[in-house]
C-alpha cells in the first residue's frame, strides 16, 4: 500500500472549485514532482494535504499511512509525519529558530531530546544550508529574507525528518545560488531516510540535482499527464503550453 | 540598574483560587459611614491630622460623581464593601511568626523563595493590614528605608508622610481617590537617601482573601537625589461571586537626576473592580520607568501617570493587558510635559478574547513651557476572536509647537496562516495560539523581572486554554 494515497479528491476555496478529481499515489521513499502553470492548483493540494482549514474538500479521500487524513486537524497530521515547506512562511515574533525546532520534534515525538545532542544536529544542518548560525538564535523567520526563510524552511524539513514533505514552491523568489543550496538540502533529505517528497514547482531549477520517481503535470485542477523524471526535462524544453492549447 | 534574574516554578491557577477562613478577623461593617471611617482611624492609632485628613477626603466621596465616561461599574455598591479587615495577627519580620493560613497563602505564591533569591525587601499585605516585612541589612545600612506606611505614620518619619501624602493624588482628584483617602490602610513607604543605588528590587505582595472586602493600600516612595531604585508589585485575591474593591494609590517622588523602574503584575480575580490610581513625579533629569501587567479584575481603570516636572526628566510606560471572558479593563498612561526638553514614551500591547473589552485609553499633554519636548505612542492590540472587543482612545494636549509627537496604533486579529504554520510542525491550535499571544507580549515580558516574564507566560498559557471552539 502506498504511503499517501489521493482518491478523487475535490477541492474548494471560497466556493469556488479549485482541484477536481484528483488521484495520486506516492510510495514510501518516492520523490514525485507536481508542475503546472500559475494559478493551475498546485499550492491547494499541498494546502488541501496539509489540512489549512481555508480549503474545503468537497468530495474524495486522502490515506496516509493507513489513516483516514481527511478530517484530521494539521497538527494530527504533521504527527503523523507530513511536513509542508511553506511558500511564503510566517513571521513568529516571541520564539527563536532553535527553540522552536525543538519545540517542534518535542511535540511530534513526545520524547526530550538530548540538548548537546540537539545542538550538534541543528549546527550540522546549518551548515550543510550555509546558514548562518547566528540565525539560530533569532526569532523564528523575523526579518529573514526570502532565501532565510526558505532555508530554514529546509533546516525544519532535516531535524524533523518526516515520512513525507510537501515542498511548496520552495525554490520560487530565490536566485541561482540559493536554489542550489535548497536543492543541496533536499538531497540530503532523500539520501538520509525513508522520506516521500511532493515537490511543488513551475520551474525546473530545483530538481536538476534531484532524484525524481514521478512527475505529474496539473492544468486547470485536474493532472493532465503523469510520467517519470524524463517528463521534467520535456517541459524543460516546451513549457505548458501544449496543455494550454485545448 | 543591572536586573537580578531568577529561576521559578510553573504555577497553575490554583494558587490564586484557594482562600482560608476569615472568620477571626476583626472587620468593620459593610458599606461607608463617618463612624466606619472613625473606627478605622481609631483601630489605626492615626494621628490627629490623618483623622482629619479621612473626614475630609470622606466629605468629598460624598459629594463626587461615580465617572461616567469608562466601563460600568454599576456593579459595585458601596453598602456591600467591607472596607477594613484585619488579620489576627500583628506584622512581624520572621516568616515562622505568620499565621500558618497566612504564610501558606505567600509560601504558595512564591515570595518567601523570591525574598531569598532575589529580592532587597519583602512586604505581604494579607487584606487591610502588613503581616510581614523584613529589609535586608545591607539595604538598611544604606539608609534604606522600607516599612509599612502605618510605622512611617506614627515614627520618625512621620512629617515627611505629612508633607507627601496624597498630594500628588489629591483626594479631589476623582470619588474613589476621595474613598481612598477615607479608609486607606496598610501599603509601603520607601525612602532612598541621596545617591545610594538599590541594586535588587524591593517587592509589595498585596493579596485580598476575604470576600465582599475592599483593599486600600498606600504606597508612597521617594527616591532622591541621584538615587535608583526598582520597585515591584503584585497583587492576586480568590474568586468569589460578589463584588470586591481594590481603590489603591501609588505616589512616586522622584529627585533629581533619580530613577525609579516600578513594575506590576496585577491578576486580581474576576470579580475585582480595579479602580487605582497612580502617580509619579519628576524633578530635573529624573526618569520614571513603568513596567505593568493587567491580567485580572473584573473591571479596571487603571492610567499611571507621569508628571514631567524638571527640564529634562524622562518617563516610559511599558504595559501589557490581556482581558478575557467577562472582563472590561481599560487602561493606558497618562503623561504631562512640564519642563523643557522632557521626553515620555508609551508602549502598549492589549489582547482580548473570548467576549473581553480591552480599551487603551491615554493622554499626552504638552504645556507651553516645556519647549523641545519629546513624545511618542505606541499601542497594539491583538483580537483572538469576533467576538472581543479592542479599543484605543488616545488624547493629545499639545501647547507649543516646538515639540516632537509620535503616534501608532494597530489593532488586528490572530492570524490564521500563523496558526495553521504552527500546527503545520505539530503544534496544537492551543499552543499555536498561545505561542504567538506569548510573542505579542514579548516585547513586555522582557522588560520584566524573570519570575514576572514566568509567571506573565503561565497566565496567558492558562488564559489561552480553552480558548479554542
Amino acid at each position: 500500500m502506498a504511503l499517501l494515497d489521493i482518491k478523487n479528491l475535490s477541492v474548494s476555496v471560497d466556493e469556488t472549485e479549485i482541484l477536481k478529481n484528483i488521484n495520486l499515489s506516492i510510495g514510501k521513499g518516492e520523490t514525485h514532482v507536481l508542475m503546472g502553470p500559475n494559478g493551475a492548483g498546485k499550492s491547494t493540494l499541498g494546502n488541501a494535504l496539509m489540512g489549512n482549514p481555508q480549503y474545503e474538500i468537497t468530495s474524495g479521500n486522502i490515506y496516509f499511512n493507513g489513516l483516514d487524513l481527511k478530517d484530521e486537524s494539521t497538527d494530527k497530521r504533521a504527527k503523523a509525519g507530513m511536513f509542508m515547506s511553506f511558500q511564503n512562511p510566517l513571521e513568529i515574533p516571541g520564539i527563536s529558530l532553535s527553540s522552536f525546532i525543538r519545540n517542534a520534534i518535542i511535540q511530534q515525538t513526545g520524547e526530550k531530546l538530548k540538548f548537546t545532542e540537539y545542538r550538534k544536529n541543528l549546527s550540522n544542518n546549518m551548515a550543510l544550508l550555509s546558514f548562518d548560525e547566528s540565525y539560530k538564535e533569532r526569532d523564528l523567520n523575523v526579518g529573514f529574507s526570502g532565501g532565510e526563510k526558505k532555508k530554514a524552511e529546509i533546516l525544519q524539513l532535516l531535524m524533523l525528518k518526516p515520512k513525507f514533505a510537501i515542498l511548496d514552491e520552495t525554490d520560487s523568489g530565490l536566485d541561482v545560488d540559493a536554489v542550489r543550496t535548497v536543492s543541496e538540502g533536499v538531497r540530503e533529505f532523500q539520501k538520509s531516510g525513508e522520506g516521500a517528497l511532493l515537490i511543488i514547482t513551475h520551474s525546473t531549477r530545483i530538481l536538476e540535482s534531484l532524484h525524481v520517481d514521478r512527475t505529474h503535470i496539473l492544468v486547470k485542477g485536474q493532472i493532465v499527464e503523469s510520467g517519470d523524471g524524463s517528463l521534467v526535462d520535456k517541459i524543460n524544453k516546451e513549457g505548458f503550453e501544449r496543455y494550454l492549447a485545448e | 540598574m543591572e536586573r537580578e534574574r531568577t529561576e521559578v516554578n510553573d504555577i497553575d491557577r490554583s494558587i490564586y483560587d484557594f482562600r482560608y477562613s476569615d472568620e477571626d478577623f476583626y472587620k468593620v461593617d459593610e458599606g461607608l459611614t463617618k463612624d466606619i471611617v472613625l473606627q478605622i482611624s481609631k483601630e489605626k492609632n492615626d494621628p490627629e491630622w490623618m483623622r482629619d485628613f479621612r473626614l475630609k477626603s470622606l466629605d468629598i466621596y460624598n459629594k463626587l460623581k461615580v465617572p461616567d465616561w469608562g466601563p460600568d461599574i454599576s456593579g459595585l455598591n458601596m453598602d456591600d464593601i467591607v472596607t477594613y479587615v484585619r488579620p489576627n495577627t500583628k506584622m512581624t519580620t520572621s516568616w515562622e511568626e505568620v499565621p500558618e493560613d497566612i504564610k501558606n497563602t505567600f509560601e504558595r505564591l512564591g515570595i518567601p523563595q523570591a525574598e531569598r533569591t532575589s529580592l532587597a525587601g519583602v512586604g505581604a499585605q494579607y487584606d487591610s493590614e502588613l503581616v510581614y516585612h523584613n529589609v535586608k541589612d545591607e539595604v538598611s545600612e544604606l539608609g534604606v528605608v522600607y516599612t509599612d506606611m502605618e510605622s512611617a505614620l506614627t515614627g520618625e518619619y512621620e512629617e515627611m508622610v505629612k508633607e507627601h501624602f496624597m498630594k500628588l493624588v489629591p483626594p479631589t482628584d476623582h470619588k474613589f481617590a476621595a474613598l481612598h483617602g477615607a479608609v486607606w490602610s496598610g501599603g509601603s513607604f520607601v525612602y532612598v537617601p541621596k545617591g545610594v543605588k538599590v541594586d535588587i528590587p524591593l517587592q509589595s505582595y498585596f493579596r485580598l482573601n476575604a470576600a465582599g472586602a475592599g483593599q486600600f493600600e498606600h504606597t508612597l516612595i521617594i527616591v532622591s537625589e541621584g538615587a535608583d531604585l526598582h520597585f515591584i508589585e503584585g497583587c492576586s485575591a480568590p474568586k468569589y461571586n460578589v463584588a470586591n474593591l481594590h481603590a489603591g494609590c501609588v505616589e512616586l517622588y522622584i529627585g533629581k537626576n533619580a530613577k525609579l523602574r516600578y513594575s506590576t503584575i496585577e491578576n486580581w480575580s474576576k470579580n475585582m473592580y480595579n479602580l487605582n490610581t497612580k502617580r509619579a513625579v519628576c524633578e530635573e533629569g529624573g526618569t520614571i520607568e513603568w513596567v505593568s501587567g493587567s491580567f485580572g479584575s473584573h473591571v479596571s481603570y487603571l492610567y499611571p501617570s507621569s508628571v514631567l516636572k524638571g527640564d529634562d526628566s524622562h518617563a516610559e510606560f511599558t504595559g501589557i493587558t490581556f482581558a478575557g471572558n467577562g472582563q472590561n479593563l481599560d487602561t493606558g498612561a497618562k503623561m504631562i510635559h512640564v519642563g523643557k526638553r522632557t521626553s515620555s514614551f508609551i508602549n502598549t500591547k492589549s489582547i482580548s478574547k473570548a467576549g473581553g473589552i480591552s480599551t487603551y485609553r491615554s493622554s499626552i499633554t504638552v504645556l507651553p513651557n516645556a519647549e523641545d519636548s519629546k513624545a511618542s505612542v505606541s499601542c497594539t492590540s491583538l483580537m483572538l476572536d469576533d467576538i472581543s472587543r479592542s479599543d484605543t482612545i488616545p488624547a493629545m494636549d499639545i501647547r507649543t509647537d516646538k515639540v516632537d509627537i509620535g503616534h501608532e496604533a494597530k489593532i488586528g486579529r490572530i492570524s490564521d496562516d500563523a496558526v495553521f504554520y504552527l500546527m503545520s510542525r505539530g503544534i496544537s491550535e492551543e499552543d499555536a495560539k498561545a505561542m504567538i499571544v506569548s510573542g505579542f507580549a514579548d516585547p513586555v515580558s522582557k522588560e520584566l523581572p524573570l519570575e514576572y516574564a514566568v509567571e506573565m507566560n503561565n497566565l496567558i498559557q492558562l488564559e489561552m486554554k480553552g480558548a479554542i471552539g
